[in-house]
């Protein structure tokens, strides 16, 4: 059935629109301190695989979009030496969150670039859809 | 004689059928450009017509035991493209790639339509007797 390309399209806008989300966790996150590295802000991804459904159905050979979940990254959160911040430890260190912010940045065209070129593929689904309604007029 | 519209419509409704089917496979393709480890796919019109074109015979599963035949579409087996530059997360798709095969299809897919608009004119004419 056609209606399946609005499935594949919307799963994949969906998958972009939580990137989307977590880049704007990550970066309004970036500069977030606190006087322990467990506590600290991490830098969260999501995870996408691809969702083949019935890999073995010979009909449905075309997989959605998965969101399989949201890791933390591992990376070592900064350290930096700032005794008179009110969340520094004994030592005087506060630690800052591992987010790269240009990283993010980059992250986030490539995610609004991906979900465009879903709302194309849907816009061009629609209105195939709608010529074929009017076959034979 | 009556109106046969399997032989009046000729090819179309199966290579508008195909475009449908490929539309989805892209419109995949293309939600999955980020997904690691994914790999495009495609498949080819000219395999699926000379599958249609021949008498069409497949093999057939008449006890459940038999090994199902690979992913076949239309008797066309599914492809997996061979990209020009290969990520290293294992993701086989080319956004640029997949998106000119879409507009392609969709555009084929229109003719198709237009084709079959043209029968189906052909038809009124012909039935109307003017």
């Amino acid at each position: 059935m056609a209606l399946r390309i609005f499935d594949i399209a919307g799963s994949g806008m969906n998958a972009q629109n939580l990137r989307l989300n977590l880049v704007a966790s990550n970066i309004s996150n970036a500069n977030s301190a606190a006087s322990s590295a467990a506590e600290v802000y991490k830098s969260r991804q999501p995870v996408f695989a691809a969702e083949l459904d019935k890999a073995m159905n010979t009909q449905n050979a075309t997989s959605k979009v998965n969101v399989l979940g949201v890791i933390e990254s591992q990376d070592a959160p900064v350290m930096e030496y700032a005794p008179h911040h009110p969340m520094a430890n004994s030592d005087g260190y506060i630690f800052k969150s591992n987010v790269n912010t240009v990283e993010e940045m980059a992250n986030m065209m490539s995610a609004s670039r991906s979900y465009q070129n879903n709302i194309e593929v849907l816009n061009t689904a629609k209105q195939m859809m709608l010529q074929t309604l009017k076959m034979g007029q | 004689m009556a109106i046969n519209f399997d032989t009046a419509l000729g090819i179309e409704p199966k290579a508008l059928a195909f475009r449908e089917k490929r539309g989805e496979i892209l419109a995949a393709n293309l939600a999955n450009a980020d997904t690691p480890n994914f790999k495009a796919r495609d498949m080819d019109f000219k395999s699926v017509l000379k599958q249609s074109m021949a008498s069409g015979e497949s093999m057939e599963r008449t006890h459940a035991g038999h090994i199902a035949p690979q992913q076949q579409l239309f008797g066309a087996n599914l492809m997996y493209r061979n990209p020009n530059q290969v990520s290293l997360d294992g993701n086989t798709v080319e956004t640029q790639v997949e998106q000119a095969k879409y507009a392609e299809n969709a555009v084929q897919y229109q003719a198709s339509l237009q084709f079959i608009s043209g029968h189906f004119s052909e038809l009124m004419t012909s039935l109307r007797g003017q």
